[in-house]
């Protein structure tokens, strides 16, 4: 049993306590969050000790590993301390709000050689991992283009300000929406090291962007288009769709459907020329427990097996996820500028 | 419950499989008449339960319904809540607190955040109770003979421990709406045991179960071995995996299955369901016989 702490139990905190409750490999020692009803209520109803204070639910029940998923901007503190005292750490995604902050933070999860990684779930969804497989395989040939969107309801009308509107704490969609598809771009097509141009709108909120569009380009001159809005009511949940076009084809994919056109008859089997549509039914791989979607069993699951020596540390690694907030730091420079 | 039992994901652009008919249904069914006109040819088909989120719409069909009681009568609605969308995207926003604030009736929260936090138990119950008979008010005057809470909530909360507030919710859907609680969950067996931790006996269970194993946590086979050894009144849900299997031979696996209640599916055109529903009686048959 890997004995496993949680800090930061909002949205995403109690999507992961409850997984981790669930995973017949953890013992969760511990809960740590400031606001008192939700540590009142965890307190009354599950069996998870609670803590206000997460400094003194470290020195008391010592955990292996640490899931932070505490605001944005509380990353960089909190987790140099896990590192600092040889943690493993799960952290929420965006990384740090802060780049050389975040450099910093890779040395020292080197240093320590802890096991670390971040929440970019989108790649451990069934669909996305098969386009990565097509276009490391070189099967629609050399990408020239891509596309990354994601759209959602997230603020779809005027509304109260808290920590999500506040740019200065890690609000706003370039840090909430746009970050998960800059991530998957720079991991299935290459890192995306330059922005040519960005524009950042505000739909319904006063102090930070509801939408993100920008012009990217990565290492090796791919060029791509970047467009995120998480003001679209047409949207049930976040939805998020990648394009990539290659010399010998082209993938359409979203977390439901891939749909690959081949130019030409020599592509992997099963695969044919022309259009081909598979599902996520496809590639869905069953999970202990299910809540949300198979993916944030799978990578918590990934994450608890890398510790126990079972997988290697290398999917959603802090280097990958700072690489990530490379990105979103020069959108945000190109759009002050 | 009767065999078979009429979904809503069709109405509401809610495919598992595919975002791109998702869209195309949302279009079909952006106005509610068509939404009850498809619900009448599944009555047509001998179908007289609906089992429905707790979707802002449905309180739109709900008052088309009741416009015409006479049509209605033999007619249940099954509520499935929260509709969790709502809520997802509002603590997105607003946080755990705010979203509560905002869909809490009443000054329950006001008076609760001003001078200080003094919460007991009960508090939180009636919360609870509050949140239910809010989603709830959308179906006065129409049978709700079982009430689901969403597989979100449920697996949430299994994730979490709180068996008490699943039998907090149990004893209340009992007590109020003198209804039969029902859960639905993508972790059919593992509630099983939770619910019999508490001593729900013989609980209506609303679950994936398909021949392709899809959103069957902890596999095929533990499934198909708790419906063979154990109490439950098993709902079937997804029964043809999103779309994937041959339609008859995704049914025929469901019909073969012991101690499914009832199937659960949604369709859009009257050749789906009435395809759908003689699949169901055929097999059905064929079991009866053999």
């Amino acid at each position: 049993m890997t004995r496993v702490a949680l800090i930061g139990a909002g949205k995403m905190g109690i999507s992961h306590l409850a997984i981790l409750g669930a995973h017949p490999g953890v013992q969760v020692v511990g809960v740590a969050d400031t606001s008192k009803i939700v540590t009142d209520v965890l307190g009354k109803y599950s069996s998870f000790e609670c803590f206000a204070d997460y400094e003194k639910m470290l020195d008391k029940t010592k955990p292996e590993a640490v899931f932070v998923a505490a605001p944005t901007k509380y990353h960089g503190t909190i987790v140099k301390e896990l590192l600092q005292k040889g943690i493993h750490v799960f952290v929420e995604k965006p990384f740090c709000l802060n780049v050389n902050e975040g450099a910093e933070l890779v040395q020292l999860a080197k240093l320590k050689g802890v096991v670390t990684q971040v929440g970019y779930h989108n790649k451990f969804i069934g669909t996305f991992e098969e386009v990565k497989k097509i276009v490391d395989s070189g099967a629609i040939g050399a990408i020239e283009h891509f596309t990354g969107e994601a759209y959602g309801p997230v603020v779809v009308k005027k509304k109260q300000d808290t920590w999500r509107s506040k740019p200065e704490e890690g609000g706003g969609c370039l840090l909430d929406y746009a970050s998960h598809v800059i991530d998957l771009l720079n991991y299935l097509v290459a890192p995306i090291n330059k922005v040519h141009g960005a524009m950042l709108k505000s739909i319904y909120s006063g102090n930070v962007e509801d939408a993100v569009y920008a012009l990217l380009e990565t290492g090796n001159n791919i060029s791509g288009v970047l467009s995120v809005n998480w003001s679209d009511e047409t949207y049930r949940k976040m939805s998020t769709t990648v394009t990539i076009i290659g010399s010998k084809g082209k993938i359409i994919c979203d977390a439901t459907e891939v749909k690959i056109y081949f130019k030409e008859a020599d592509c992997p089997a099963p695969y044919t020329k022309g259009w081909n549509i598979k599902h996520i039914n496809d590639f869905a791989e069953e999970v202990d427990f299910y809540l949300r979607g198979e993916e944030y069993s799978a990578q918590i699951d990934y994450f608890i097996k890398a510790i126990q020596g079972k997988v290697p540390n290398n999917k959603n690694t802090f280097e990958s996820a700072w690489l990530t907030d490379n990105v979103i730091d020069k959108i945000k420079k190109h759009k002050n500028n | 419950m009767e065999r078979i039992l009429f979904g809503d994901n069709q109405f509401f652009g809610v495919n598992h499989v595919s975002d791109e008919k998702s869209r195309a249904q949302a279009i079909k069914f952006k106005e509610d008449k068509t939404i009850l006109k498809t619900l009448d040819i599944a009555i047509d088909e001998g179908i007289n339960t609906f089992m429905c989120t707790t979707h802002d719409r449905i309180g739109n069909v709900c008052n088309l319904i009741r416009q015409t009681p006479e049509k209605y009568t033999n007619f249940n609605i099954y509520p499935c809540m929260p509709y969790a969308h709502k809520y997802a995207n509002a603590v997105t926003e607003l946080g755990i607190v705010g979203t509560l604030k905002e869909y809490v009736p009443g000054n329950f929260f006001g008076s609760l955040f001003k001078g200080g936090i003094a919460f007991v138990s009960k508090d939180y119950m009636s919360m609870m109770e509050l949140l239910i008979d809010a989603e709830m008010k959308m179906f006065k005057g129409i049978n709700t003979p079982v009430i689901f809470i969403q597989n979100v909530l449920t697996d949430l909360l299994m994730g979490l421990g709180m068996k008490d507030v699943l039998k907090a919710y149990h004893d209340y859907i009992i007590k109020k709406y003198n209804a039969e609680p029902g859960y639905i969950t993508m972790n059919m067996p593992k509630l099983l045991d939770m619910l019999e931790s508490v001593g729900i006996q013989n609980p209506i269970i609303c679950s994936s179960i398909n021949v392709d194993g899809f959103r069957m946590s902890g596999g095929k086979a533990l499934y198909e071995q708790t419906l063979k050894t154990r109490q439950v009144r098993a709902i079937a849900m997804q029964v043809l995996s999103g779309g994937a299997t041959p339609v008859k031979d995704a049914i025929q696996y469901v019909c073969s299955l012991p101690n499914i209640e009832s199937i659960l599916f949604g369709a859009s055109s009257r050749g789906n369901i009435h395809e759908t529903v003689s699949l169901i009686q055929q097999f059905d048959k064929q079991k009866q016989l053999a």
